[in-house]
């Protein structure tokens, strides 16, 4: 059985070696040029604006939960509607969403009534 | 082409349907039927819901008088156990609901959210006991974990009920990543999820079926995380502690719901999925029976504190359960289940005793507050008395026929320690359930004893039903019984 497995520590080893390799090699012959743009942190492209550790608005928080489960809520359209011309009966399909959605839409509603996004 | 199970018969989920169904809409009345000052009529709603939820269930219960029925593409599956279990769950629902509507109140943590979350969590243990295969009974066992977690911190700005929800939110998550890894080693061993499937894999190989190390692997993870959700020593050091942080209501409904939906999965995985490898976790299940017995007993001895005496008194029981299934044989589910009703109507009528006692804000939960409660309260310390004297296991109390029941099981299946071990952890426990008894009735109370609240209201009605109940489940034994008996497992 653990035999079967050898292919994978194979791949393993020569990932992490090569990532290693790649790093040396870079350190021994890349040319180091710093600049204050090269040594400034990633950010996706923007200007690091202050330290991470900053206060949020604890608000933000509840919002920021909201949108992750709506979020992954919503994500389970996407392999519904790559499956959904081949369901049969396509019926069943359609339905099942749409009681899906009407449980999403309760969630939504009772969010609402409750004042959660409310931001003041 | 994407084709839908042909049997999708929804019998097996319909009481579990029921009563999510009745939690959305006790979540919707709150919202758009009643105002902010009658908010507790939204424990009617959810008492409706659950008496609706009775009658698919006995409706059910004439439908399946002959074999059990698969159904959902085999995910799920409808036989009496599962209807029994759903019949004993809806009753502790119940009880915990009329405990709740007036304590909440006391306690100021009233919302219509905490009866939404207790019926999802109660509609996934009903699916736990629907499960016929690993991946049902995981979703169900993550369904009524959520909720739990929640519920346990809901006295929120208490530091006790957010530290027992945390606790109890890590270690069980801990739990659940033990049952998981356990179904994805039994899959990996078997090659399906399904509990007969998985059966028939082990009938078909029984000749290479003990050099399977992955299965055996997979089996006791499975065991210890069901076994940490009913609380087995050593995966049990959660109790007390949750147990006595969260709001009493809850506790009430986690020493008595949880346990009855763990066992009820324990059993379907143990006798549906692996009957034939009983020989290696009956030994096992022996060994942990013994600890729990006698851990449970021993440490609650040295508890001052009611919610964690009867946390340790939960963990002793579980240890008697667990002795039926050990003992196995034709009436193994019948005894356990029967256990399960007797051990809940004893325990939920202790927490509500306990409950009724409570006056405003402060919980009236140490020992010495206990002291000449007869002279204060006559009619609430004779109820407690009689739930301790029947959770000792005194005739003619339902816990002294349940126990006989289990006991009589392990001898005639060759069991006969296992039933001596049980019945000195009885004798052990009489010391902290007497010693609740003489306090009351023997010692004076003291100067500074606290306000006391009265039997009156629904925690007062849970109070006589519980007390009638454990009486009658004690003389009346056989007519239940004869129910659990015919709801045997499926596969036996």
């Amino acid at each position: 059985m653990p035999q079967d497995f050898l292919p994978i520590l194979v791949l393993f080893i020569m990932s992490v070696g090569l990532g290693i390799l790649v790093l040396i090699i870079a350190r021994l012959f890349g040319p180091r040029v710093p600049t204050r743009a090269k040594m400034m942190p990633y950010e996706s492209g923007m200007r690091p604006i202050g330290q991470a550790m900053r206060r949020l608005p604890i608000r933000y928080y509840l919002t920021a939960t909201l949108f992750i489960v709506f979020d992954i809520e919503i994500v389970f359209l996407y392999p519904w509607a790559v499956v959904y011309k081949r369901m049969n009966p396509i019926w069943v399909g359609l339905a099942e969403i749409l009681f899906f959605f009407v449980l999403v839409i309760i969630g939504y509603v009772y969010l609402l009534r409750k004042g959660a996004l409310e931001w003041e | 082409m994407i084709t839908f199970p042909s049997d999708l018969n929804l019998g097996p989920i319909a009481p579990a349907l029921v009563v999510v169904v009745t939690g959305i809409l006790v979540m919707l009345a709150d919202l758009f039927l009643f105002r902010a000052e009658d908010r507790h009529n939204t424990v009617w709603v959810a008492l409706g819901g659950l008496i609706v939820a009775f009658l698919v269930t006995l409706g059910l219960w004439g439908q399946v008088s002959g074999g059990p029925i698969t159904a959902i593409g085999g995910l799920a599956i409808l036989d009496r156990f599962a209807l029994f279990l759903d019949l004993i769950l809806i009753l502790v629902t119940a009880i915990v609901m009329l405990l709740s509507a007036e304590y909440l109140v006391e306690q100021n943590i009233e919302h219509a959210e905490f009866y939404t979350l207790i019926l999802f969590s109660v509609s996934g243990m009903m699916l736990m006991g629907a499960s016929a295969d690993l991946m049902t009974l995981w979703v169900s066992f993550e369904t009524f974990s959520i909720a739990l977690y929640v519920l346990a911190a809901y006295a929120r700005p208490k530091v006790e009920s957010e530290e027992a929800g945390l606790k109890y939110f890590f270690l069980g998550a801990f739990s659940a990543g033990f049952f998981l890894y356990g179904i994805a080693m039994t899959y990996g061993a078997t090659g399906t999820t399904r509990l007969m499937g998985i059966a028939q894999f082990i009938q078909a190989n029984a000749a290479t079926i003990s050099a399977n190390n992955m299965l055996y692997v997979g089996l006791g993870l499975i065991l210890v995380g069901l076994g940490f959700k009913v609380a087995l020593v050593p995966f049990h050091q959660w109790t007390p502690d949750v147990y006595e942080g969260a709001p009493t209501a809850v506790t009430a409904f986690m020493a008595t719901a949880t346990k009855a939906a763990g066992f009820a999965a324990l059993l379907r995985v143990l006798f549906l999925a692996f009957p034939q490898l009983s020989g290696a976790w009956s030994t096992i299940l022996a060994l942990l029976a013994v600890l729990t017995m006698i851990g449970g007993n021993v440490i609650a001895l040295s508890q001052r504190n009611i919610k964690r005496m009867l946390a340790y008194s939960s963990i002793a029981h579980a240890g008697y359960i667990l002795i039926a299934i050990v003992a196995g044989g034709a009436q193994a589910v019948s005894a356990a289940m029967f256990y399960i009703l007797a051990y809940a109507l004893m325990t939920l009528g202790a927490f509500a005793v306990v409950i009724a006692l409570n006056r405003g804000g402060a919980e009236v939960v140490n020992f010495e507050d206990y002291a000449g409660l007869i002279q204060r309260r006559p009619g609430l310390t004779h109820a407690l008395a009689v739930f301790m004297f029947a959770l000792t296991g005194f005739p003619p109390l339902a816990g002294f026929v349940g126990k006989w029941y289990i006991f009589d099981l392990a001898v005639r299946n060759g069991w006969a320690w296992l039933a001596v071990v049980g019945t000195l952890a009885s004798v052990i426990s009489a010391g902290y359930y007497l010693y609740i008894v003489v306090l009351m009735y023997m010692r004076p109370a003291p100067d500074n004893a606290p306000d006391l609240g009265g039997a009156q209201g629904t925690a007062g009605l849970a109070v006589a039903l519980t007390l009638i109940g454990t009486v009658l489940l004690g003389i009346f034994a056989s007519p239940i019984f004869n129910l659990a008996q015919s709801a045997l497992l499926a596969a036996r």
